[in-house]
Formats: structure tokens, sequence, C-alpha cells
């Protein structure tokens, strides 16, 4: 099957739209044009090309070793791309070290967790905030005053976004104590606070009781309803993935082999052999 | 009281100030291992290093003069002023954040991810890269460092103290330019813990010290943080050459308070900012009241090895430090 024949949906026609649940799609955000990355021998990714539109939530899906996380990790300036263009808010992105990155904007996760361990959760979300903090540090050494005054400010945001998570009881506690299931929410915390536009969420129900992962299905799909927030995110679980996202991408073995809305994709021929045939035996 | 237990007092305020220096000096080693993993070996030629520099400008002596006047036949040596210690001081500390911007620039930038083993080797060759450039700026005659701090033991503490003790007890002989040291040495301290703990480059440089990824993650730039740590490190090296070059001249031996470091680091682990504290506390009371006390009976110098001996001990007996978190090696 050739990439035609794959299930194109809003890809082309770039009109805004509203979701049946009443949410507003818009243009293309983050297009991603012949992706390919390579680590040595070994190609990663292979020629990949998608969008993802303002306001939607778009999930990658594929076994594992299919290049999922390469292409976050292309996406959020972790990885650089030998080949292909990323193009961010109808621009085309120059080469651009993560931290750059994340300063336009786009908060991400991890696979394997990367937080603070040895600070309190609410520092950990504080981090997010420090793009706000706007203040010199000679300021702030000075003068003590000024930096209180920033603190208060980004603090009140940050507990907006610990109560919108639900994690007020564990507000003063340092993260290496927290179960695992609270970790991926406190790292969730933290990419908020940054009030990303696009937000790259990397299996972040990954090893997740059904009640932890329904919890956290509530929280993005809150989170991208009203923040209006841009989602990617990487997930296993095709349930969860149906029933989140707006379009899905399909890798297998670094190649796109669907794109398209949940339905179209659970119904593509190439992708129930190459993924979902593995994901059930 | 009995004058032995007062002159014991006597030492163990001498102790403490002198902890409160080697805690200085240790936390400039802290404060980069933290950030970068990086074991600073230069950190005591930083100290001479920063020494030189600040009597250099102070003396209105020209950089270089030696190897101009070589090159060019010429006879310069002074711009002929002299520049006012405060003045100085923040030109010197200019001069080692440049030394820091440059040491990220082309040294370790180019050696991100190297083993800690290579990293320390740099820091080898890069102190005797520093050590080099210090004589070549500055000469290499001994210098003497004229701040204008007080010399001497502090006579109101000695009348004010004398009566404490019976006919066998003098006073407290408390050396003035040691009190001035310990005074500079906390508050530079309590800076720097104030600054990491409340400001956004504090917070940010925790971050780095915790995680690598997840602070490129909220946009904090590695690069900058580590000039930042290094610049940090040559404010305390500077501030430990001026004390310790007021007291005892400028000369190479001043790069030898490092090695004063080292136990001070084994007993309160790299990464501990506290441990760093009371590590230097316990070295220096320990070192003066070992000394006091058995020193006599074993033919004194005793200050010489006591803080090593005293940090094997512990090594044996806990490795991670007085509090670093318990090291379990996963089979
Ligand atoms: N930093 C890296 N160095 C070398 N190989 C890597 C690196 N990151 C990913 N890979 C390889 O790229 C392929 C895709 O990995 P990844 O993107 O993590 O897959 P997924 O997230 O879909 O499971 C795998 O073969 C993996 O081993
Ligand atoms: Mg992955």
């Amino acid at each position: 099957m050739n990439e035609t024949a794959t299930p194109q949906m809003q890809d082309q026609t770039l009109e805004d739209y509203t979701t049946a649940d009443g949410r507003k799609i818009g243009g293309v955000m983050m297009d991603l044009k012949s992706i390919t990355l390579r680590f040595g021998g070994l190609i990663a990714i292979n020629d990949i090309s998608f969008n993802i539109r303002q306001g939607e939530i778009r999930a990658i899906i594929g076994p594992n070793g299919a290049g999922k996380s390469s292409m976050l990790n292309v996406i959020s300036g972790f990885y650089q791309p030998q080949e292909g263009e990323v193009w961010f808010m109808g621009k085309k992105r120059p080469t651009m070290r993560p931290y750059k990155v994340a300063r336009q904007g786009i908060a991400r996760t991890f696979q394997n967790i990367a937080l603070f361990e040895g600070m309190t959760v609410l520092d950990n979300i504080m981090t997010g905030r420090l793009n706000f903090m706007k203040t010199g540090w000679v300021a702030q050494s000075i003068w003590l005053g000024s930096a209180k005054k920033e603190e208060t400010i980004n603090r009140q945001k940050v507990e907006e976004i610990i109560d919108f998570l639900e994690i007020q009881t564990i507000r003063k506690t340092p993260v290496g104590r927290l179960p695992y299931g609270l970790k991926k929410r406190v790292e969730l915390a933290r990419a908020l606070a940054a009030e990303p536009n696009l937000l790259l969420l990397d299996e972040p129900m990954a090893g997740m009781n059904v009640e932890e992962k329904e919890d956290m299905s509530r929280f993005i799909l809150d989170v991208n309803d009203e923040f209006g927030t841009t989602i990617a995110l990487i997930e296993h679980d095709m349930g969860v993935v149906m029933d989140l996202s707006d379009r899905v991408v399909v890798m297998d073995y670094g190649k796109k082999i669907g794109d398209g809305t949940p339905d179209e994709v659970r119904n593509n021929q190439e992708v129930i052999e190459a993924y979902l045939g593995v994901s059930h035996d | 009281m009995s004058a032995d237990f007062l002159y014991g007092i006597e030492v163990i305020l001498n102790g403490l100030m002198a902890g409160v220096m080697y805690a200085l000096v240790a936390l400039g080693f802290v404060l980069i291992f933290k950030a970068s993993g990086i074991f600073n070996f230069a950190q005591g030629v930083m100290a001479l290093f920063a020494a030189l520099t600040l009597v250099g400008i102070m003396e209105g002596q020209i950089p270089f003069s030696h190897l101009i006047n070589e090159i060019f036949g010429t006879k310069i040596h002074n711009f002929g002023w002299e520049v006012p210690a405060l003045l100085a001081i923040a030109l010197t500390l200019l001069v080692m954040v440049a030394f820091a911007w440059a040491v990220q620039q082309f040294l370790f930038k180019h050696l991100v991810g190297q083993e800690p083993i290579i990293l320390f080797m740099a820091t080898i060759g890069l102190a005797y890269f520093l050590e080099g450039m210090g004589d070549l700026m500055w000469g290499s005659n001994i210098k003497t460092l004229d701040l204008g701090l007080p010399q001497g033991g502090s006579r109101v503490i000695e009348e004010l103290s004398a009566n404490l003790g019976g006919d066998d007890f003098y006073g407290f002989f408390i050396d003035k330019l040691d009190m001035v040291a310990s005074v500079v040495a906390i508050i530079l301290v309590l800076a720097l813990i104030a600054f990491s703990q409340y400001t956004k480059h504090g917070r940010a440089m925790r971050a780095v010290a915790d995680d690598h990824q997840a602070a490129l993650s909220v946009g904090i730039s590695l690069n900058f943080i580590w000039v930042l740590v290094w610049s940090l490190a040559g404010l305390v090296a500077l501030v430990a050459g001026v004390m310790w070059g007021a007291k005892s001249g400028v000369q190479f031996s001043l790069s030898l308070i490092a090695l004063k470091a080292l136990p001070v680091l084994m007993l309160g682990g790299f990464t501990s900012i506290p441990g760093a504290i009371v590590g230097g506390l316990i070295i220096g009371v320990g070192e003066k009241l070992f000394e006091y006390t058995v020193g006599p009976m074993i033919g004194g110098a005793t200050e010489n090895w006591f803080a090593y001996v005293l940090a094997l001990l512990f090594l044996v007996f806990r490795p991670q430090g007085l509090f670093g978190e318990k090291i379990i090696e996963r089979v």
C-alpha cells in the first residue's frame, strides 16, 4: 500500500472546524516535512511528514522501537534530524537547541520521567515558570523585594495548576519520594506551568493502573479543552488513543504507515497488520 | 574556670574560624561539581590567580609587561597609577567571570558528555595553564597584598576575657584578620545559599544539578548555568585568595589551600552545601583541638595530616559523606 492510499483527512483542507464536542481546531501549528533521523546505520525516522493543528490532540502510535519518542525529540529539539524541515507557527525553524525550543512555547514530558528528584513538587513545578521570571539575577541579588514579588505572581499560577491536577497534598514532598503515577502527574504539572502552545507527552499513562489512566485522560482532555493547548501524545493503550485524539499518526520501523482520524486508522489494513496485530498477540 | 579549659575554648574558636575558610573553599568545588559533575582541580590555582590579579590591578601593573618588553624591547612595567581596593576587587571579579566564560567556551563546551575522568584531567591541564598565565601576566615574584585589613590579636577581646579565668589565664588571643576573614566568608556562604534558594538563576542552577534533560525541557541553557557556576567558583576563589593572601602573601603556596578542601569534601560529600559547611567546621575545630591536646605528645605538626586521617576514617565508615544519600549498589 503506498502513501496516497493512506487515509488523509483535514491535512489538505485546512479550514478551521469545530469538533463534535465543541472544541475549535485551527490551522497547522507544527509541520514536519520529510524528516529523516539516523543513529549511525540505524534509521529511527524514515522520511516522515505530518502536521499538528492548532487546538487538536494528535496521537502518535506504533510498536516499540517504531521511532515515536525520536519524533517527539525532533520536535522538542533534543534530536536534530539529518534531513527534513520543521515548521512551527508558519516559520521554518533553524537548527535549534532544546532549551530554545522550550522557550518558544513547546513543553514536554519524558517516557522515563525526568524530574528534579531532590526538589519538592512545588519547586519542580516552579522551574516551569523560569522563562516568565524576567528580573535579572543581579537585580534579584541586590534587591530581594523584586524577586519576592515575581515569585508571588508565579507561585499563584503554579498553585492553580496544582489545584487543577489535584496534587495539593504533596506540594511540599520531595519528588524522589513519590510513587510513579504521581511523578507522571508532577511532570505534566511542570510542563503546564510553562503555559505552552504545544504540549508533548511521551507515554503519559505507561505503567499506570486503570484508575490512574482515567485520571490522566481526564486531565489531558481538560488541559486541551480549558486552556486550548495543542497536544501531541504517544500512547500504547488503543482505547485511550481512540478516546482522546482527534487524529492519529501510525509509525512502524521508522516509517509512517497511517495518518487520520482514529476510525480511519483503526480500519486501515496496513495499520491492523503492523500494529494492532502485534499488540494483541 | 580553669585556664586549660579556657585555652581549649580559644582553640575551638580559632578552629571554627579556620573551618569557615575551609568551608568556603570547599563550596567552590561543590558548586561546579553539582552542576556539571566536574571535579575542579584548578580551584586552588584560581584562588592564586585571583589574588595575583587583584594585587596587579591595585599596583597598576601592566599585564604581560615582561612578555611585551621581551618582544618589543620596551621597558614598561607600570601604568603609574594605583587602583583603590574596592574598584580593584570589582575588576578582578570581572576577570574571573571572563575566565569562567572562556573555560566554558573553549574547553568544557567541547567536552560535553565525556567521562568524569576526562573532565578531571582537563581541569588539571587548566590548573597548570592558569598558573602559567598568572606568572605571564603578573610576574612570578612573591607579592604582598595590603588591603588595609586589621592585623594582629584583638586587644578588646583579650582584655574583656582576661578575667574569666585565674591568674594564669591572660585572655583569648583572637587574630583580627582571622575574624574579618570569617565574617566575610560567612556572609559569602549565606549569600550563596540565598542565591541558590531564592533567585531565578539559583533555582535553574539546582535544576541543572539535578537533571540535565529536565532542565533543558523547561528552557534552561546548560551553557549559561555552567558559566554561572564557574563565575561563582571564581568569586569564592577571589575571596579565599584575598583572605589567605592578606595573611601569608600572594605566592604559589596559596594554591595549596585547595588541598584543605579535599578532606572537607570527603567528610561533607561532594554535592552537599550544608555538608561543605559542617565538614569545614568539623575539620577546622578537629585539627586545632587535636594539635592542642594530642599534638604535644607526638611531636606536633599534626595539622598537616589530621584532616586527611579523619577523612579516611569517614570514607571507610560513611562513604557517602555526612549528608549524602546512602549509596546502595544494585546487583
Ligand atoms: N539516542 C539514541 N541513540 C541511538 N539509538 C537511538 C537513540 N534514541 C533512539 N534510538 C533508536 O531509535 C529507534 C527508535 O527508538 P524510539 O524513538 O525510542 O522508539 P519508540 O519510542 O517508538 O519506542 C530504536 O531502535 C532506538 O534504539
Ligand atoms: Mg518511546
